[in-house]
């Protein structure tokens, strides 16, 4: 009896030990940042389709660049769902790579940590300057007013991917230019049984991503000019309840989307069940999954009326990956230099082609491999209607707690409850009483 | 393992202190033990009690993406934080208290339900018949899988359009009118509930399995002779005899369920629906999403107090009634 209390006692501790190991400091095995100055370690995201395909398109290039300077670069492709955790760990270690990518809606947030090499006047002219990248792809590295916390790598924009044989079947005779278009033709595709357009309904980026230009093409934003959240403002309650009324009272995603999360609905879109997709730079992955280049077409994503263009006429978020220098690092020159490697103008070329996005380069974004017919229309929507996602402090708290009000909308929907303005008021009240005061 | 490490310690010392005068010999010997138990000890302090403490202390300090990177130079707040965490009429406060209470109902329902069928199970796997090796051998699969493996097949079979589940409730037997969400809305309850009680039965079977062992064989044949049924052999024997394997069992369920991460974590993502979002992943949510350190860590040391009080409870009224039973 004692022994079995004892042990009791034991598995007690244990148990309550593991639970609050949670939150305990972490020492991650970020290898990188000590050592020689001929060695780097690189954080790459997952750009590909796999993760072994990212190594496979990297290693030519880091061993193109070790015989070049002499510097070897340890790669790790990080996947998506790690990435930020992984670099906030290495933030509160000081342990972590000498280089890295982040998502570029992460810029502003990552910025405020401290952690990342400021890209002044001085850092730029190692790299060949400021004037080298495209405006756009500038305007998501970091809070306006403070030096960039990282510099533009791939650029990737929305497009509207549209399955010919389907528009065709149901007697359609192009994409549609209006979101009025797109629920009128979608009456006709859900008479020919099947689905009009796909959403990942439980992920919560991508639903921000889409009530940002929504919010957009009603002329308004989630922050206030000073920086403040306003997700309560009437015109972006129109916004929300818009994209949501796409599944609720037009019918055209179908129900079950808002439990997507996992990309079901491009293997929806891929197995030809699915007329309409909103993705970026899906060439790679519509392929990799069978789908032929030319059973697809490539659109700008509607507007609320006319053509796409910048202010109420945007319809795309500034998508891109950034890469960025770790202040960390013991190695800043040899940081400096690969950074440099990758944003020339032969790499860039590479490795975009490589992962069917936009070079955010001026040079290389001239060559004729961008102007296919699906780069192209994303390049266009690039220059000319693209629009960078707030860049403030608090973004990804931002995405989040509004990605979240979006889910549970969906899940109302889904769930039959009615999508009212009140009700997509109450979830962004909710969501706005999230954000963190600072 | 670390059972192991704590019990010893406490075995030789009360018994070894109260007989007799110490002698030099005995002293070293009884040094020993304890010289062999110190690197796991040091392992021990290391890796729990070492992040226990710096979580404590982060508690206390505003840890926010401004004062993340110099952590230990960041603000005191003193109470701030476990004051937000337990201010039930603003948003944050309100959020932990129903999400406390959801993981507070889900944890009884999951632990009464695979201790009743662990239990259910071991008694009729009692007697031989053919083919119990094999069915003992199968209810343990859902123990021995990779947590996510597990859970990840479960989410391909609760999903909407093309699950198993809905396939069979909806298509085959018609029980519902058109098919359920299971992943989002107020479903997601009852699929968490059936994975993790699908998960954690063969726990509660083996343990039992292993309890029913050390019951005499005598006991039953003397309770068949003065004409006991079999369910009074169970109410009269087998769980009277159970009750301490059982005390242990109920207790490491309700830890494990309690403090679960991985199923509600593979199964509906970063942001879980209302009715299924358990204290960890909510807590997991505020710290790491919101990038809120100091608030997240007060909120883990909220939940370790509230634990070590439900355990020390239990513990206490357990081993008393015991007592009192046997004297």
């Amino acid at each position: 009896m004692r022994s079995i209390r004892a042990a009791a006692t034991g598995a007690v501790v244990m148990s309550l030990a593991l639970a609050a190991t949670a939150c305990g400091g972490g020492t991650d095995s970020g290898d990188g940042a000590g050592g020689s100055s001929k060695t780097l370690t690189y954080w790459a995201s997952n750009q590909g389709a796999s993760i072994a395909v990212d190594k496979q398109v990297l290693q030519p290039e880091l061993d193109k660049f070790e015989k070049q300077t002499g510097i070897k670069v340890k790669v790790e492709v990080v996947p998506w769902s790690d990435l930020l955790n992984r670099i906030l760990t290495a933030t509160t270690s000081g342990q972590g790579p000498d280089v890295l990518n982040i998502g570029n809606t992460w810029s502003a947030s990552l910025q405020a940590t401290g952690a990342l090499l400021p890209w002044d006047a001085k850092n730029f002219a190692k790299i060949g300057g400021r004037d080298r990248f495209v405006d756009p792809a500038l305007g998501s590295t970091g809070a306006e007013g403070k030096d960039p916390a990282a510099v533009p790598l791939y650029s990737m924009a929305y497009a509207l991917y549209y399955n010919k044989q389907i528009f065709a079947d149901a007697g359609i005779d192009g994409p549609p230019a209006t979101w009025d278009e797109l629920v009128a033709d979608g009456a006709k595709i859900r008479a020919k049984g099947k689905s009009v357009l796909g959403a990942e309904g439980s992920n919560l980026s991508e639903n921000v991503h889409h009530v940002f230009v929504f919010a957009k093409q009603h002329d308004a934003d989630f922050f206030s000019a000073d920086g403040k959240p306003d997700f309560t403002n009437p015109k972006v309650v129109d916004a929300v309840k818009q994209y949501v009324d796409l599944m609720a009272k037009d019918k055209a995603i179908p129900a079950g989307n808002a439990e997507y999360a996992q990309n079901q609905s491009v293997s929806d879109f891929a197995k030809g069940k699915l007329a309409m997709l909103l993705w970026q730079s899906a060439a790679a992955n519509l392929k990799s999954q069978g789908m032929k280049d030319d059973a697809y077409g490539v659109a700008p994503v509607p507007v609320q009326k006319g053509t796409p263009g910048p202010g109420a006429q945007v319809n795309s978020m500034a998508a891109g990956i950034n890469i960025a220098v770790f202040k960390d690092s013991h190695n800043l020159d040899g940081a400096t230099e690969f950074v440099k490697f990758m944003t020339s103008d032969a790499e860039q070329k590479i490795l975009n082609k490589a992962y069917s996005s936009i070079p955010p380069v001026k040079a290389a974004q001239a060559d004729p491999a961008f102007d296919g017919p699906s780069t192209a229309v994303l390049k266009d929507t690039l220059a000319k209607s693209a629009a960078a996602l707030p860049q403030v402090a608090t973004e990804s708290q931002f995405e989040t707690a509004v990605g979240t009000a979006v889910k549970d909308l969906f899940a109302d929907t889904a769930a039959g409850r009615a999508v009212t303005t009140a009700s997509v008021k109450a979830k962004l009240e909710k969501a706005q009483q999230q954000m963190p005061a600072a | 393992m670390t059972s192991t490490v704590l019990k010893e310690p406490v075995r030789e010392d009360t018994p070894g202190a109260a007989r007799g005068p110490r002698r030099t010999g005995r002293s070293r010997r009884t040094a020993l033990p304890y010289l062999l138990l110190l690197p796991a000890l040091v392992f021990e302090l290391l890796v729990h009690l070492v992040p226990m403490v710096i979580g404590t202390l982060m508690s206390f300090r505003s840890i926010t993406r401004f004062t993340l990177r110099d952590w230990s130079n960041a603000p005191w707040t003193g109470l701030r934080n476990y004051r937000v965490a337990v201010d039930f009429d603003a948003p944050a406060g309100e959020a932990l208290l129903r999400s406390f209470a959801v993981t507070v109902g889900f944890t009884l329902l999951s632990v009464a339900l695979c201790w009743a069928l662990g239990t259910a199970a071991a008694i009729f796997m009692q007697d031989t018949f053919r083919g119990r090796g094999i069915l003992r051998a199968l209810f343990l699969v859902p123990y021995a899988l990779p947590v996510y493996a597990a859970v990840i097949t479960w989410v391909f079979m609760f999903q909407h359009d093309n699950g198993l589940v809905n396939h069979v409730l909806h298509d085959q037997l018609h029980l519902t009118d058109k098919p359920s969400f299971w992943l989002i809305g107020d479903n997601s309850f009852y699929a968490l509930l059936t994975v993790s009680v699908w998960k954690g039965w063969p726990f509660a079977f083996l343990i039992v399995m292993a309890g029913l062992q050390n019951i005499p064989r005598e006991l039953y044949e003397a309770a068949a002779l003065d004409g006991a049924g079999m369910w009074q052999q169970i109410r009269r024997i087998t769980l009277p005899s159970l009750r301490p394997v059982n005390q242990v069992l109920v207790l490491v369920l309700f830890l494990w369920t309690f403090n679960d991460f991985n199923t509600p974590y593979v199964l509906f993502g970063r942001a879980a629906p209302e009715a299924a979002d358990l204290i960890s992943v909510h807590i997991y949510q505020t710290t790491f999403l919101t990038w809120d350190f100091g608030t997240g860590s007060a909120m883990s040391v909220l939940l370790l107090l509230f634990l070590l009080a439900v355990t020390g409870g239990y513990l206490l009224f357990t081993s008393r009634g015991r007592r009192a039973g046997n004297g």
